[in-house]
């Protein structure tokens, strides 16, 4: 089957800093794929360059066959790649519910003078909006919190309701930025949950990630960057294995001094 | 929002325009202070021109630039007027329209621009505007445009709706009641778009324009298009201006009009629509009022301004409306 996404010898330098170099991988439909590395690695450039925000130096991402890298992130969005954000990034002034409301953008039928207007068609949206928010918040365990205003929730609800909020805009490829950061043990086991129903729902999840128990407990396949350059790549079981991966991560086993 | 609110919000908004069409009329006559009708004109127009600033606050941009536009639409209007010999009528949209055009050309490169940044450059604006119109020759340079007809008939169909401004006995009251009405009309604009999904999206752009945009929200083009509305109320409001003073300068709007504008919106509080009209009325009359204490009113104005922003920073409405919920 061809890939979903395909990542093609993608480069960004920035002056004569290399973030991301001569890095090449696919992404596979309904398939959870993590990108991890040490800090620094240029994880968070390649998703910074698969939905757009920055142009690659050299190098090409398609989506479905088609090169996405160069749109505007809007309009990479409104093709079905959707990405949430590192931290707490949300609206945080608004409520959870109107978070997500807001973020049903790409279902809208109705032009931005209908809604001023309040056309049939836009209060249909909005009816349909408001459905869909409560089916949504619901499904991510939001449902109580709905009217809380987003900066007054905790952590583990935050990094639900940025799903939620992805979830909204209704995504074929849904780019996760360290969905478990900050988050305790029982959080993440809720939130490893929370993702894999997300895939069922028929998305195809891209995830940068630190907590390796959840990495490895969620991912289908794992790229592994580290000093902008692909070290290793396959399922986890392969990656703990990797000799690349255990250097990079732990540092070289030198004789010399006695380690 | 539920038909259960919406009550008693017309009945407020039918009050309110019950009371300044109405009303102070009534009591401007028995009280033979028709000189009132002028300032409150002003405070109608003034306060036009800060809703636009108050829309830009909205999507997260400091704007002190609207005595620019407010600049332009007079000398557009009045240019239309006098060389053209159109319609004061017609001149009027077609000064907002043209401010909406240029703003749209300006702010596409800087309203990339963000807090300090943005309002600098906005604040260059008034005096680009200013030293365009000593300059320019359609502007007349310094000695500006004066003896400005009044607003000529509406007629429709043979059907005179408004008579020529020059046919009422109180030309005063006239330009107050058109100054009035063109206030509740933008107003109620203002207030349906922010309470419209495209305000829900100006909203979710001020909290966070790079989630907007990666929910496939098209953020350039909305800001331009809340900026472009923003210059279109403060070309209305120059336009009217410059209809009742019959005049026009380079030096009648200036970087201290602009500023005033800004604080208009601080005043009456950034998260009510109807903020900035509040703002200008005490404004403009606080600043009046403290005339009597001669050397010393600008020095108790600014401490008063800096303590109502210690004390409310949230502005005069949320005096009353704390308790409930901003929209």
């Amino acid at each position: 089957m061809a890939p979903i996404i395909e990542v093609k010898d993608l480069t960004k330098r920035y002056g004569g800093l290399v973030a991301v170099n001569d890095v090449s991988f696919d992404v596979q439909e309904h398939e959870i794929l993590s990108i991890i590395g040490p800090n620094g690695a240029g994880k968070s450039t390649i998703f910074k360059l698969i939905s757009s925000f920055v142009k690659p130096t050299q190098g090409r991402v398609t989506f479905r066959g088609k090169i996405i890298s160069g749109l505007a992130p809007h309009v990479v969005a409104r093709k079905g790649v959707v990405r949430t954000f590192q931290e707490t990034t949300i609206f945080k002034g608004l409520t959870a519910r109107d978070s997500v409301i807001v973020a049903h953008h790409l279902r809208s039928h109705a032009s931005l003078p209908g809604f001023y207007l309040g056309t049939a068609l836009a209060r249909r949206d909005e009816a349909e909006f408001g459905h869909s928010s409560d089916e949504i918040l619901e499904f991510l365990g939001l449902g109580e919190v709905r009217n809380e205003i987003a900066s007054n929730l905790p952590q583990g609800h935050l990094r639900a309701l940025g799903i939620a909020v992805g979830l909204a805009a209704d995504p074929q490829v849904l780019l996760l930025d360290e969905p478990f950061a900050g988050m305790n043990h029982d959080e993440t086991n809720r939130a490893v949950e929370m993702v894999r129903a997300v895939r069922d729902r028929g998305v195809t999840l891209m995830l940068v990630e630190h907590d390796m128990a959840a990495v490895m407990k969620i991912s289908d396949r794992i790229v592994v960057i580290n000093f902008g350059v692909k070290i290793a790549e396959g399922t986890p079981a392969a990656i703990q294995k990797n000799d690349k991966v255990i250097e990079a991560y732990l540092g070289v086993e030198d004789e010399t001094i006695g380690l | 929002m539920t038909p259960r609110d919406r009550v008693p919000r017309l009945a407020a908004a039918a009050a309110f325009v019950l009371i300044v069409l109405v009303a102070i009329p009534l009591a401007i006559r028995a009280s033979h202070r028709t000189d009132l009708y002028y300032t409150l004109s002003s405070v109608a127009l003034l306060s036009i021109a800060s809703a636009g600033v108050w829309l830009t606050f909205y999507i997260g941009r400091i704007n002190i630039g609207q005595g620019a536009y407010a600049l332009v639409g007079g000398y557009v209007s009045a240019i239309l007027v006098t060389t053209y010999s159109l319609s004061f009528w017609l001149s009027l949209p077609l000064a907002g329209l043209f401010c909406a055009l240029v703003s749209a050309v300006i702010g596409l490169p800087i309203l990339r621009l963000r807090g300090v940044y943005f309002a600098m450059v906005t604040l260059v604006l008034t005096e680009v505007a200013r030293l365009s119109a000593l300059a320019l020759g359609i502007t007349n340079g310094a000695k500006g445009i004066t003896n400005i007809p009044p607003p000529g008939p509406i007629s429709l169909f043979g059907l005179t709706l408004v008579p020529s401004f020059d046919s009422f006995a109180e030309r005063n009251l006239a330009f107050y009641i058109l100054s009035v009405v063109m206030m509740i009309l933008c107003f109620a604009a203002l207030y349906r778009l922010v309470n419209s999904r495209i305000g829900q999206l100006f909203a979710a752009m001020r909290q966070n324009e790079e989630l907007a945009s990666s929910m496939g929200v098209n953020v350039p083009a909305l800001r331009v298009l809340a900026y472009a509305i923003s210059s279109f109320f403060g070309g209305v409001g120059g336009a009217i201006f410059a209809a009742i003073a019959q005049s026009i300068y380079p030096s009648s709007f200036t970087v201290n009009d602009s500023v005033n504008f800004m604080l208009n919106c601080f005043l009456g509080g950034l998260s009510y629509v109807f903020g900035p009209m509040l703002g200008t009325l005490v404004l403009y009359f606080g600043w009046d009022l403290l005339f009597q204490t001669g050397e010393y009113q600008l020095l108790i104005y600014s401490g008063v301004m800096i303590l109502l922003m210690l004390l409310l920073p949230n502005g005069l409405l949320s005096l009353r409306l704390g308790a409930r919920k901003g929209s």
